[in-house]
């Protein structure tokens, strides 16, 4: 795509600026990649999760894992790629000491699939949709993870955990299609999404189950030929990748400017500094050799097989976002913020099932619930107020059985004990008084305790009947159905 | 335990007696496999006792022949008295079908808890804590595993002499080379350490040796045999196959190994026939080819007269023979010394002392140990394959070499199937010469490599070759005839063999040094006869 221009935020005016992404995301499986080995590494002690295949012993062998790969054709199904009948695993030779085998199996020139897209939100333009190529969606395993120490003599040694190596990872690449470090943080924002709207990847970078590797180049305004390109790694937030390409496009323009070149190479963002560094430059580059990995044979997947995967998937953000504009007559923000995740999603609607109104339910979750999982920090599947709990709720007041003012006390024991909003309100005597006889004589001795607000009304002060109302609420201890006070007050001073 | 066979003359059926098979010699290292079955079965024999003796006969001959890296006597011991429990069931014949026959193993086939080293000085030390699968199966079917058997470091060589710990020699003339790279597992069966032997044939590894020590060597098809666990050279081309004396003997050990392994993604999914209920079936009728392509100049003419009669023998027993054409094997060594040291070159990247083996300790710098532990471990050749590969793979170079050989290795494999379409085996020799004088090709590689010539096509079609013994020349040196069949169908291999070996004697010929070693082995021997409880070599003769 060519892609239209952001120039106002970019602080590199005299230039186009080009990025491209990769994301690794570990891929959610019980075993790794080739062996039978339990892939849930988080938490375990090191080296314990591990067997003769992903250690790498001689003699090993992977066998495929095909849960794997049906999620790496189901996220680029997602992704609008296509998906070859044929394809391979490659090896990807290069030496260091967290590569068990000495290469990584992954996926050269045949890879799972290829061609496709992703629609994110363009920042310059709020509400408003940008696409991004995706090259290729591919499988490969993670390595081991060193870690580098010095003891308290000043001596460094390293230590290797193998409980990573093997767990199958999932490479998105990127076409060159992003203009601007905040286009790089959308992208990404909805690569994310989607990756956990499939349930495939938990994406989260602070766990190192999503990575993102920067490709961003200069080039003049109108050139066709993109700019020398320059790989930017080690960032380990949205926030860091965001800032190494603003700085990144800044140092670029400087050597630009200068009447210098740029030389492509792969540079490392230290977080601290805030700047990039040279980690290797092209001439270093690894020749990784590749070629087809002679111990997995090819992989056909035949058409039947893609549309069987592609029936697999659920409602892609996008589609749900819309969906929500248009069926329940929401902002796009209410729709965007309700779509977030799908387990929020799927919340508002079972609520909207149950209760029969979906404003209501908008309004609870957005305010209400959003606000408690953000000050418990929980997740929306695991708190005691469930759908049918917020259901409860919103019908009470439907009904007129409870009104607004206690409604929030009704919500908070609800959040607290998960009891049932109905069982709440009857255990604690919180229901509306609607009962006409009870009123009726609340009415009469409001009428007869407070005879100058009484005369005020009659000479048509307004304000008179808010007093009134006031004092029968006060009378019934706020459980008075306002509406039915009023009518009570009117018949008895009209009357 | 005891050996529970039953003493000598008090047999309770009128079976083939220890005597008529094992001879007045009693030399238990002569029986072919088959034949030391039926004896165990019948406890004419005991496993202790067939331990024993192929223990012995390592003791006696292995200062010369030297076939064995690692010995597991006490493990073999242990193992033969848990077969002579089995064995002394209501039921001996119910028994696994190799209990208590002892078995020679290559030393990269990875042994829980026994050494194994792929021949290479970086291995050393390396105690794998797993069974290959082809291990454990042996072990299911009851084997007894003598020892760890000497090759060419990382399967790369034809003379065993790569080896880097020591070289085996030929047991027919200690002089010359056993051929390689499975040469100690060749050597041990030839030389009666072993009554089976396991090794593996990228490039004729299996069919080399088993020609250049006159016994019976099999390379299966691709896919026909798990490789999980073995030290892996050339992936695509790598096959694990039995050494034995007498063609069934090989059939019962690929009847223990072969079929698909959920561990090995490349084995094929086909059930295995029962190769021993067709093996007597005759070679009436069967198209045996024969590529004048095999028959190359530097042939030497013994090999060539040799194997010409061997075929004419297979025409009297009512084979007919018809020429076929396999031109693109004369690229076969090309195309194979791309493929395969550019796989190797891939495979041996893991030995670099960080998890197992050899490690440069003495280096302070994480890259630069690495590099120590690679330069002091390898030999030469797996240096000089490793830079093959690495330059066939490197970028810019991969057309013309790696994707260029997979093209050819189509053709020849196309070859194959258009021969097939007219003829049910191909016959050729194994080797061109016979067993060369050691150190006569070590500082030839091109001379070496050309050992495999009529081999290497079989490796890279993917298709099965059995090599049998059929002679010997004028200087009494061993020679094979090759028999090449279609894929997975080693059920017509090894009938062929069977009904050639039955008209010919030549199998049965033992190396004068395995027999030397006869009139000191028959004493013990028939001190351990059958049902002496001890199975020890105490007792005095009784013949």
């Amino acid at each position: 795509m060519t892609g239209t221009h952001h120039a106002g935020t970019s602080p590199a005016t005299d230039y186009e600026v080009v990025i491209g992404l990769e994301v690794h995301a570990q891929v959610v499986t019980e075993s790794k990649m080739f062996c039978g080995c339990s892939s849930r590494y988080s938490g375990a002690p090191p080296n314990t999760l591990v067997c003769p295949v992903c250690l790498g012993m001689p003699g090993s062998l992977p066998v495929m894992n095909r849960t794997a790969v049906e999620a790496t054709i189901i996220t680029a199904l997602a992704l609008n790629c296509e998906i070859p009948e044929f394809s391979k695993f490659d090896r990807k030779n290069y030496n260091y000491p967290d590569l068990m085998k000495g290469y990584q199996i992954s996926q050269f020139d045949l890879p799972f699939s290829q061609a496709g897209w992703l629609e994110f939100d363009d920042p310059a333009n709020p509400g408003q949709m940008r696409r991004a190529g995706i090259t290729r969606v591919h499988l490969e395993e993670d390595t081991a993870t060193l870690k580098h120490v010095r003891d308290s003599s000043g001596e460094t040694y390293s230590l290797m955990d193998v409980n990573r190596a093997g767990v199958p990872l999932m490479e998105i690449v990127g076409d060159p299609d992003l203009r601007t470090a905040d286009e790089a943080g959308s992208y990404l924002r909805a690569v994310r999404q989607i990756l956990r709207y499939l349930g495939v990847s938990t994406a989260n970078m602070d766990e190192g189950a999503f990575r993102c590797d920067a490709n961003v180049s200069l080039r003049p305004w109108g050139q066709a030929e993109y700019g020398a390109k320059v790989e930017v790694k080690n960032m380990n937030s949205f926030r860091s990748v965001v800032r190494a390409i603003e700085f990144e496009m800044v140092r670029q323009r400087d050597i630009l400017d200068a009447g210098g070149r740029i030389v492509q190479e792969t540079r490392g963002w230290v977080d601290d500094r805030a700047i990039t560094v040279t980690q290797r430059s092209k001439e270093a580059a690894h020749d990784y050799r590749y070629f087809p990995e002679p111990d997995l044979p090819p992989i056909i997947t035949p058409a039947a097989e893609v549309e069987r995967l592609r029936s697999l998937l659920p409602e892609l953000p996008d589609a749900k976002r819309h969906r929500f504009a248009n069926a329940y007559g929401m902002t796009s923000d209410v729709a965007d913020t309700l779509t977030q995740t799908r387990a929020l999603a799927e919340y508002f609607e079972q609520t909207v099932n149950l209760s029969d109104n979906a404003r209501a339910a908008a309004n609870w979750i957005t305010r209400d619930v959003l606000r408690i999982l953000g000050t418990t920090g929980a997740e929306i599947d695991q708190i005691l107020l469930t759908p049918a709990h917020l259901a409860d709720l919103i019908k009470l007041l439907d009904t007129g059985t409870i009104s607004v003012r206690t409604a929030p006390e009704v919500l908070e024991e609800a959040v607290n004990t998960g009891s049932m909003p109905r069982e709440i309100v009857q255990q604690r005597g919180l229901g509306q008084v609607s009962d006409t006889d009870a009123l009726t004589t609340a009415v009469a001795d409001a009428i007869a305790s407070n005879p100058k607000a009484v005369a005020d009304y009659r000479a048509g002060k307004a304000t008179a009947m808010g007093f009134l109302v006031g004092a029968v609420m006060k009378a019934t201890r706020g459980k008075g159905n306002p509406g039915l006070v009023n009518e009570l007050l009117k018949q008895q001073l009209d009357g | 335990m005891g050996a529970p066979g039953q003493p000598a003359g008090h047999t309770r059926h009128m079976h083939v007696t220890r005597e008529h098979l094992v001879g007045i010699s009693g030399d238990l290292t002569a029986l072919t496999a088959p034949e030391a079955r039926d004896l165990l079965v019948r406890r004419q024999i005991s496993a202790t006792e067939l331990a024993h003796a192929v223990l012995g006969q390592i003791e006696r001959t292995e200062s010369q022949v030297r076939s064995f890296i690692t010995v597991t006597a006490d493990e073999a011991l242990a193992q033969a008295r848990a077969a002579d429990v089995a064995l002394g069931g209501s039921d001996p014949g119910a028994t696994p079908p190799l209990t208590g026959i002892p078995v020679a193993l290559k030393d990269l086939f990875c042994t829980t808890g026994v050494q194994t080293t792929a021949g290479s000085r970086i291995l050393e030390g390396f105690i794998p804590p797993y069974d290959a699968t082809v291990v454990a199966r042996l072990r299911a079917a009851g084997a007894v595993f003598v020892g760890k058997a000497n090759m060419d470091e990382f399967a790369m060589g034809s003379s065993t002499e790569n080896s880097g710990y020591h070289p085996t020699h030929n047991p027919w003339d200690v002089s010359r080379v056993p051929g390689g790279s499975s040469g100690g597992s060749a050597a041990a069966v030839s030389a009666g350490q072993a009554i089976l032997s396991l090794g593996t044939d990228t490039g004729g590894s299996i069919r080399q040796p088993a020609s250049l020590c006159s016994v019976t060597g099999l390379k299966p098809t691709y896919g026909r045999v798990s490789r999980y666990g073995v030290v892996a050279f050339a992936s695509s081309l790598d096959q694990v196959g039995p050494f034995s004396i007498g063609v069934e003997g090989s059939a019962m050990v690929l009847q223990a190994i072969a079929g698909a392994d959920p561990m090995d993604a490349t084995t094929a999914p086909f059930a295995v026939p029962d190769y021993r209920s067709t093996i007597r079936d005759g070679v009436k009728g069967l198209r045996i080819g024969v590529p004048a392509e095999y028959f190359t100049a530097g042939m030497e003419p013994d090999v060539e007269r040799l194997v010409r009669e061997a075929i004419q023998t297979l025409t009297s027993l009512g084979a007919t023979v018809h020429p076929v054409s396999l031109p693109y094997s004369e690229h076969g060594l090309a195309t194979y010394y791309i493929i395969a040291p550019a796989e190797a070159s891939s495979n041996l990247s893991r030995y670099n002392g960080i998890k197992y083996g050899l490690a440069a300790l003495d280096e302070v710098d994480m890259t630069r140990a690495m590099d120590a532990t690679r330069q002091r471990g390898f030999g030469n050749e797996p240096k000089r394959r490793i830079m093959l590969g690495t330059y066939a793979l490197s970028s810019g170079y991969y057309d013309a070499y790696y994707r260029k050989a997979q093209q050819v290795r189509t053709l020849i494999k196309a070859d194959f199937d258009n021969a097939f379409a007219s003829v049910d085996v191909i016959a050729s020799p194994v080797s061109p010469t016979v067993a060369f004088k050691m150190g006569a090709r070590t500082d030839d590689p091109l001379a070496m490599y050309l050992s495999d010539v009529c081999t290497i096509p079989v490796n890279v079609a993917g298709l099965p070759g059995i090599s049998v013994p059929c002679g010997f020349d004028h200087q009494g040196l061993p020679v094979g005839l090759q028999l090449i069949g279609k894929a997975f169908d080693e059920a017509t291999l090894f009938r062929a063999a069977f009904a050639y070996e039955e008209a010919t004697s030549f199998h049965r010929q033992r190396p004068p040094l395995a027999e030397q070693a006869d009139s000191e082995a028959s004493v013990n021997q028939a001190a351990m006869g059958a049902g002496n409880a001890a199975g020890g070599p105490q007792r005095a003769p009784h013949a």
